[in-house]
């Protein structure tokens, strides 16, 4: 089964050629059921390609990785770049989240999408996005997980500025894939080093792009390469993974992606092509670990990103705002747990993560569907007697990505704080920074689902008779992704309760020989681990507790801490609000400047007058030169019989002098 | 090389078609063009043939052909074609009967002349490509000139007169420069061999001394570094692109610009490489403003035509990096680049004339929200668009990944610089599409724009099918042309390392 695996890419592709072509001709009902059903017949691909895998280890667990080769792609000289699969846990973990989430985000589209005239567009997209996020994590070499992210960040332009009309939305679009691109400048320079370095390796055999063939020589030749070598690479990579995965700073891109339609938020900027930069890293956490030093760099901007980017979700109304700036917090968790050698908690939170976030998402996009694209929770609240299954599964999300046990975000964001607190890479102040972090996102989660479903409503009257609950299509899909969300963490079951961790042994394989140098199991005593359990929960609990009061019990709390604050409160609140000026910042830094110098300087100043002074200059003073001897074209033979005298008497004396 | 002479069927063909058209009535439109496409597309579809039969595993000169011509001075009808010519010439055949199509609507007077010029212009173009004998090759080169300067001075804009003549005189003056270096080569070679020869094959044996070769080296590089155009040679471009009809303004872009790359590949890096190697910092340094000045100037230019015309300036930078690198992936990439270059741009110049056609205008301003009139346009027009900023698995990004990695290699810090050249062609490209593409439909008379016709569907085809092909399977044609790559590495490094072992 496993040779079958360019199936799993393949099928979204059809779907992408039938759509296109042909998708205006096609009536809208099977439309979006064709693309829904290419993306599950590629997840029922994926699920058989895991069992086959976890045979396969059982039977040997040497054997856990398998490359597929198609075809060569790019060859000169040494540099060979081949399209080519690879599928180990790592791999088909992602493979099973990008086709299983995927499918149930095509599904509920169908519902949500149900009045656009541009139907086939936004599933011939949508499919694209799928074909190529599985290239990006089912390459096995780094060009061709290249193909992948930038072509997920394509998929991520198009369908951000799918409303093209609009011109905020193009404008969001346009923004992405620039923001991205500056990322990807410091990710092909990553990979070129990579290929360099190796290439003249003299006993490196292998291919100097292939995942396996270079992590296997660093693990056999630990000290071949020095370590400022792998510093540069890393933060190369990582500098291209902040720009997909949305971190300080490169994040700004995120944020403004909401423009496009919601199951596109949930998919793209929720649950899949943002964890792109921390499965990359975890791909190859084999350099990160040779660089200790890059190691902290993930670590510190992950933690700040989480705690900075819930301080502006905080205080924003519109409610794919606070999830966007919560995704780029939770992120930013991801990249911590990375930073501090913890790659399987890293990926065990993309997991969760995309389980929770995606519905989070999609319970918005309920919401914003019925409200008739109504986004400000300002405007909305009490929603929860109109749109029970909204409601709950919203609920359930909000509990998983609280951190309130037993839900999957607990496990996942524990796991990345204990190691943050225990790892050799890790310190106190990483974890005291996430356990902050952590209760604000408790506290702006929960006030985020009281303001949208609990108090009065605040919907206006001609809006709120046609509320109602929405489609199944929809709601469906968030039933599944509630009950993922809800037991999604028992997979990871920390060690100290001394059941088996399903999630870290199966993904063991791929990170126990580039681990093993470096990390020992965690020195935390089991009481440690237990006291830091507790205080999560509490801090959750906390951030809950603080919200209820705040937004449905006792609002007279609030106003009271903000007249206690007064002017700071002001001030805090406009930053917040205005989301830290940052990208005025930059405009103010980089495009402004950057614009005037291109056109002033370079073009008018540098083109116009320098360069082609010079280039008319030339034909003036031959036009100058011509008219000079033009003059002597008297015509008049006593003139030229002048000249010949002159002349003569010039060579003569010349000669007689000489 | 018995049988066929084929080079010179393909490089003579589309004379014999500019003579046969003046043999039928001015008057009758449509039959000049038909017979033009006719024989355009028969140069096609023969030089194929020299694609299946190109033996890729030979690294020598292929479809010779040599008859003595002056003998006294050492002047032969020599013709022959490597890999990378041979891709070069199948760029150009395949361009020619593009053009063609692309004029049929928007070309009404003096159609004759025009078609007539036009295969002229192919004749000397295939002729730059296949000429083994320097005399040969810079009698194609100047050919060249002329019929190009009449298609701008003729079917050329409002400014068509001054942009025909700056044309003309700037590449003009490079290339007499050029006359005075051969003439100097061929001396030397003669005070070497103890004979003349223009034979190119016979030159490349000579020993030039080094102080020799850089005054040489100069000399050529006039005359192509205003060819390609690297930066600040590059002013002429701008000009005569906005005022060239859309066939004038594709084939310059696709074709003629990659005459000055090719010159340096074949001769200057051929003839001189030890000045080649010594010239790398300059020609790097060159390049790479270019690359980013082209990508910033183009980022602001009102014109739709302009700003493809600077972003040609940015690629090109890109070409002479890459061969500048000297190294397999560096010149592989810089010859794929040459050939993405001129689908890209091609397909770029085709799609603004289409507009053109229809609105008489090519200010950025005037558009705005045509996606929803226009929806077939804007399909390709993305498409295209994505291959100019070198998205992967469409052509531009073999070219640009493979000039990344070679300079890399040798020098970091160029690749580096170079790179950002990606960021920014997203920049200018995605800006303009935006502006022109996206949005509400506002202007009123853009609401009557009709959308992209079967012909102009037709006139697309093989630039779109080559963009997918070379950028999901470029095999085919890095393959034909890596071992002729090799073989210029491997002459470059010899002499180098016979100079550092001299010293």
């Amino acid at each position: 089964m496993i040779n079958l695996v360019w199936l799993v890419p393949l099928f979204p592709l059809i779907g992408v050629f039938i759509n296109g072509f042909w998708g205006r001709k096609l009536p809208r009902s099977v439309i979006g059921g064709l693309a829904s059903a290419m993306v599950g017949l590629s997840f029922i691909v994926a699920v058989l390609i895991f069992f086959d895998l976890l045979r396969q280890i059982q039977a040997d667990h040497h054997h856990f990785y398998h490359e597929v080769h198609l075809f060569t792609w790019i060859s000169a000289g040494a540099f060979e770049a081949n399209i080519a699969f690879l599928v180990d846990p790592l791999s088909t973990l992602m493979m099973l989240v990008v086709t299983g989430v995927g499918f149930l985000i095509h599904v509920y589209s169908i519902g949500y999408m149900d009045d656009e005239p541009s139907l086939a567009r936004y599933f011939t997209y949508l499919n694209l996005f799928t074909f190529a996020m599985l290239l990006l994590v089912l390459g096995n070499n780094f060009l061709l997980m290249f193909v992948g992210w930038e072509g997920v960040g394509l998929c991520s332009y198009l369908l951000i500025g799918f409303w093209f009309e609009k011109q905020s939305a193009s404008d969001a679009g346009k923004k992405a894939f620039i923001v991205n691109r500056i990322g990807d400048f410091a990710f092909i320079l990553g990979v070129m080093l990579t290929f360099s370095t190796f290439v003249n390796l003299g006993d490196f055999e292998g291919n100097a792009l292939n995942f396996y063939d270079l992590f296997q020589y660093v693990i056999e030749h630990p000290t071949a390469i020095p370590t400022w070598t792998f510093s540069l690479i890393c933060l190369l990579l990582f500098l291209g993974a902040t720009g997909k995965s949305a971190q300080i700073p490169l994040y700004v891109w995120l944020p403004d992606a909401m423009e496009g339609p919601t199951p596109v938020s949930a998919l793209i900027h929720a649950a899949t092509m943002v964890t792109a930069g921390i499965y990359m890293v975890a791909r190859c956490h084999v350099f990160f670990l040779n660089a200790p030093d890059v190691l902290a760099v993930v670590a510190v901007i992950g933690v700040v990103t989480a705690i900075f980017s819930a301080t502006i979700a905080l205080v924003q109304t519109d409610i794919k705002k606070v999830l966007a700036y919560s995704t780029v917090s939770q992120l930013g968790y991801m990249f911590l747990g990375c930073g501090v050698g913890a790659f399987t908690a890293g990926i065990f939170h993309v997991m969760t993560h995309a389980f929770f976030k995606a519905l989070l998402f999609m319970g918005a996009g309920s919401v914003i569907h019925a409200l008739h694209h109504e986004q400000d929770i300002r405007n909305m609240g009490g929603l929860k007697d109109y749109m029970p299954k909204t409601r709950w599964t919203f609920l359930i999300a909000t509990i998983a990505i609280a951190g309130i046990p037993p839900l999957s975000g607990f496990f996942s964001k524990d796991e990345i704080l204990w190691y943050a607190f225990s790892s050799e890479f890790g310190h106190w102040g990483l974890w005291l920074i996430g356990a902050i972090a952590a209760f604000m996102t408790s506290f702006y989660m929960f006030r985020l689902y009281f303001l949208t479903f609990h108090g009065e409503c605040r919907v206006d009257h001609h809006t709120k008779a046609h509320l109602h609950e929405s489609p199944s299509v929809m709601t469906v899909p968030l039933i599944i992704l509630a009950f993922l969300a809800a037991v999604g963490g028992f997979v990871g079951i920390p060690h100290v309760f001394h059941v088996p961790n399903l999630l870290h042994d199966f993904l063991h394989p791929v990170f126990a020989e580039g681990t093993e140098r470096f990390m020992h199991e965690s020195h935390g005593a089991a009481s440690t681990e237990f006291l830091l359990m507790a205080i999560s929960v509490l801090i959750a609990l906390a951030g809950l507790f603080l919200a209820w009061n705040f937004y449905l019990k006792n609002p007279k709390w609030k106003e009271k801490y903000e007249s206690a604050l007064d002017g700071l409160y002001t001030v805090a609140y406009r930053t917040l609000w205005n989301k830290y000026y940052v990208d005025e910042l930059y405009d103010l830094v980089v495009v402004k400047p950057v614009r005037w110098t291109s056109e002033r300087v370079l073009w008018k100043f540098g083109d116009g007058v320098v360069i082609e002074g010079i280039v008319n200059g030339v034909a003036k003073v031959t036009v100058f030169t011509g008219q000079m001897f033009r003059l002597a074209q008297t015509g008049y033979i006593q003139n030229y019989a002048v000249s010949i005298v002159i002349g003569l008497i010039i060579v003569f004396s010349y000669f007689m002098l000489k | 090389m018995t049988g066929l002479p084929i080079l010179t069927i393909i490089t003579f063909l589309p004379l014999v078609g500019a003579l046969f058209l003046l043999i039928l009535p001015s008057h009758k439109g449509d039959l000049l063009r038909q017979a033009a496409l006719t024989f355009a597309t028969l140069t096609f579809l023969i030089s194929l043939s020299l694609f299946f039969g190109y033996d890729a595993t030979n690294t020598d000169m292929q479809f010779r052909e040599f008859i003595p011509w002056i003998t006294a001075f050492g002047i032969n009808y020599h013709l022959g074609i490597d890999g990378i010519s041979l891709l070069l010439i199948l760029l150009t055949t395949v361009t020619m009967p593009v053009a063609i199509l692309s004029s049929w609507t928007a070309i009404t007077e003096r159609i004759k002349a025009y078609m007539f010029v036009l295969l002229l212009l192919e004749t000397a173009m295939i002729g730059v490509f296949v000429s083994l004998d320097l005399v040969l090759f810079y009698f194609f080169w100047e050919a060249m000139l002329i019929p190009m300067a009449f298609l701008i001075g003729i079917w050329g804009g409002e400014n068509k007169i001054y942009a025909a003549y700056k044309f003309f005189l700037y590449t003009m003056a490079g290339s007499v420069l050029m006359l005075v270096a051969i003439i100097a080569m061929v001396y030397y070679g003669y005070t070497q061999l103890g004979k003349v020869t223009f034979d190119v094959l016979e030159l490349y044996a000579l020993d030039i001394p080094v102080n020799w070769q850089r005054w040489l080296f100069l000399g050529f590089f006039f005359a192509f570094a205003i060819k390609v155009p690297m930066f600040p040679f590059h002013t002429w471009l701008p000009d005569a692109h906005v005022q060239a009809p859309t066939a004038g303004s594709v084939i310059l872009a696709g074709i003629m610009l990659k005459m000055g790359t090719y010159g340096f590949l074949r001769f200057s890096l051929g003839f001189f490489p030890d000045a080649a190697v010594s010239a790398i910092p300059y020609i790097a340094t060159l390049s790479i403003i270019g690359i980013i000045y082209g990508a910033l100037v183009a980022m602001v230019q009102p014109d739709l035509k302009k700003l493809v015309a600077y972003s040609s300036v940015s690629h090109l930078g890109f070409v002479m990096l890459g061969m500048f690198a000297l190294n397999v992936q560096g010149i592989s990439g810089s010859v794929m680049q040459m050939l993405n270059h001129g689908v890209s741009t091609g397909a770029l110049f085709l799609l603004v004339g289409i507009i053109y056609e229809r609105r008489h205008t090519r200010m950025i301003s005037e558009f705005g929200g045509l996606t929803k009139q226009i929806p077939i346009f804007a399909v390709i027009f993305m498409i295209v668009t994505l291959s100019s900023i070198g998205l992967p698995g469409l052509n531009g990004f073999v070219g640009e990944f493979l000039i990344l990695v070679g300079v890399f290699q040798e020098h970091a810090g160029y690749a580096a610089f170079a790179a950002s050249g990606v960021i920014l062609s997203a920049v200018y490209m995605l800006w303009m599409f935006q502006r022109v593409m996206f949005g509400k439909l506002e202007n009123p008379a853009n609401k009557l724009l009709k959308d992209i016709n079967f012909r102009e569907i037709i006139v697309l085809t093989p630039f779109i099918i080559l963009i997918f092909w070379m950028g999901i399977y470029p095999k085919t044609f890095l393959d034909k042309m890596e071992p002729s790559v090799q073989k210029i590495v491997e002459r470059v490094e010899s002499r180098v390392d016979y100079w550092s072992q001299a010293k």
